[in-house]
């Protein structure tokens, strides 16, 4: 099975300073979120994927296309959607849809076809015709969308594609995400530091930290593995109790006053939580019964 | 099925040839050039000149309209030289207006709305980027420079004969290699100017600053320090001292055409530079 994006000891550095250290992975998912904090990378190596930026060492490949030696190759497969403001303001949605399909090597008849599709395909069919500087916030990202798909990407790189959105517009952003990820072959990396974005569209997940790779897993094994993960809130003098569930075997970890985390072991019985409890008085104000989070994992991971 | 009732599916057909793909952004180009009806209005008030010209060279080999009007044939100015030399100074000029005009927005829109990744994550190199706008300068200007003067070459050659063709043969090269020179450093600094000031306005006065700041500072500096060096800051003085070392008219300019050549291959060399140093997907902010 090919990698979608394989990295081998990829370095970058800006000046002095090294942006990514030496990362090694090979990802095979269909959907890859790509998450971290600011400043961890995450553009950073969506740019040095796509060109923009020089790898200083190391090797990373898109689909087994090297990205030294066949950028054009690799820029043919790949759809960008930005982060930042990047149309041209004065030219109709229509006409720089169609010049990027062009540009992308479809023939004019086709990319004007295609132009029109995916403007329609993404809601903007009725505005196609204005010009992309009278676009709202959330119309501009929908353009973003149109232009990167165009072509008929195999990789469609997505960075922060629900940035400044409103949830009605975000739900829509990431409805034509899911669909286009379940439409057909394509692959899907998505950059974003709005860890729901992730959650809802992605199987797996790379977590960047300082330019490092502190995390990587799919979310669903995720999930299961920590299916009996409880949070419970308590009122009193909560002191020994972290000790007292360790004691049972519990992974306990206090996550604010009066607040534990705790992932339960094989057997073990919910009551003994009351139990304990009891025995010191304090009262068990809430329980929650839930799977691991996304949030839980990227916090963990940002503990490292 | 309606276009509109169309899910998401991708683009199963043939790719265009790569090599020329950076021409899609000159054909852009040109659409949003003619877009503006001042410019097609310029653009053909730019040809009256070419259009006299020609009319003047049909006429004076019509033996019956110079008979009809009692002009003499030989008190007409000839078609030599000096003739295109001029042609070149009137055409150059209104180019030079034209990639003030045009240039600006070729390159700055693209900046200033952030565009560059976009077009850098196609397969488009930065020099197949900047080729294809350069070529819409090159092309609106050649279609006021060297096309027409070449068409009065050829009407003249027509009427005059082959004997004149053939002395006179010479002067297409010149016609073609002085106007082309001078239409691609226009277009080089152009697009140069255009990368570096985003605002359009801005980037257009700063061209036409160039050559009349580059002239005023030019004739500043010879007489002040009693030199004639001062012109080779001055465009205009540099491209006339070539023409008329192509055209063989000596036009009593103290510049050496050598010179000349090197500083149109400098403003070139320094306009690429600047072009290379701006054109990038993503600005560095140091």
């Amino acid at each position: 099975m090919q990698a979608v994006i394989e990295l081998d000891e990829l370095r970058v550095t800006f000046g002095k300073r090294a942006i990514l250290k030496d990362l090694s992975i090979a990802l095979f998912s269909r959907n890859i979120g790509l998450l971290g904090p600011n400043g961890a990378g995450k553009s950073t190596l969506i740019h040095t994927l796509l060109g923009f930026c020089p790898a200083d060492s190391g090797k990373a490949r898109i689909f087994g296309h090297d990205i030294r030696t066949e950028m054009d190759q690799i820029r043919a497969l790949v759809g960008y959607m930005p982060e930042n403001d990047s149309l041209v303001a004065d030219m109709s949605a229509v006409s720089f849809v169609r010049m990027m399909g062009e540009l992308s090597g479809l023939p004019p008849e086709a990319a004007l076809e295609r132009a029109h599709e995916v403007l329609f395909y993404v809601g903007l069919g009725e505005a196609r015709y204005r010009r992309l500087g009278t676009y709202s916030l959330g119309m501009k990202q929908l353009a973003k969308l149109a232009q990167a798909i165009v072509h008929g990407p195999r990789l469609l790189i997505l960075d922060e594609p629900t940035n400044g959105l409103d949830p009605v517009a975000r739900q829509r952003m990431i409805r034509l995400i899911r669909e286009m990820k379940d439409s057909g072959e394509m692959h899907l990396l998505l950059s974003s530091h709005l860890l729901r974005d992730v959650e809802e569209t992605c199987e797996d997940v790379l977590i960047l930290k300082q330019g490092q790779i502190v995390h990587y897993s799919n979310l669903a094994s995720e999930r299961r593995a920590n299916k009996r993960f409880v949070e419970i809130q308590t009122v009193g003098n909560d002191a020994g109790l972290t000790e007292a569930l360790a004691g049972l075997g519990c992974e306990c970890t206090a996550a604010g006053t009066g607040r534990f985390k705790m992932v339960l072991p094989e057997g073990f019985e919910l009551r003994e939580i009351y139990r304990v409890a009891a025995a010191r008085d304090l009262q068990l104000r809430r329980l929650n019964y839930r799977r691991d989070t996304l949030e839980d994992i990227f916090l963990k991971a940002m503990e490292h | 099925m309606a276009v509109y009732k169309r899910t998401y599916k991708n683009y199963a057909g043939a790719p265009t040839w790569t090599a020329w793909r950076f021409l899609v952004l000159t054909r852009f180009g040109l659409n949003r050039v003619f877009q503006s009806k001042m410019m097609i209005l310029f653009v053909g008030a730019c040809l009256f000149g070419p259009i006299l010209c020609i009319a003047f060279v049909y006429l004076s080999h019509n033996p019956p309209f110079l008979a009809a009007f009692s002009i003499p044939a030989n008190r007409l100015p000839p078609v030599n030289g000096r003739f295109f030399y001029f042609y070149s100074m009137v055409q150059g000029a209104l180019a030079y207006l034209l990639a003030a005009f045009v240039g600006p927005s070729l390159i700055s829109p693209d900046l200033a709305n952030g565009a560059m990744p976009l077009y850098f994550s196609r397969p488009l190199s930065r020099t197949k980027y900047v080729a294809g706008k350069l070529i819409v300068l090159l092309l609106l200007l050649s279609l006021i420079t060297w096309i027409p003067g070449s068409v009065v070459f050829l009407v003249q050659a027509s009427v005059a004969g082959w004997d004149w063709t053939k002395a006179n043969f010479w002067l297409e090269g010149s016609i073609v290699m002085g106007l082309v020179v001078w239409i691609l450093v226009l277009s080089l600094i152009a697009l140069a100017l255009s990368a570096w000031v985003k605002w359009k306005i801005a980037a257009g006065a700063l061209l036409l600053g160039v050559i009349f700041a580059g002239a005023g500072f030019g004739m500043a500096i010879n007489s002040l320090m009693r030199t004639s060096y001062g012109s080779l800051i001055d465009l205009s003085q540099v491209v006339h001292t070539i023409w008329s070392d192509l055209f063989r008219y000596d036009t009593g300019t103290d510049m050496s055409v050598g010179s000349a050549w090197v500083v149109l291959g400098l403003v070139s060399a320094l306009s690429v530079w600047l072009l290379a140093r701006r054109i990038r997907p993503f600005e560095v902010i140091k």
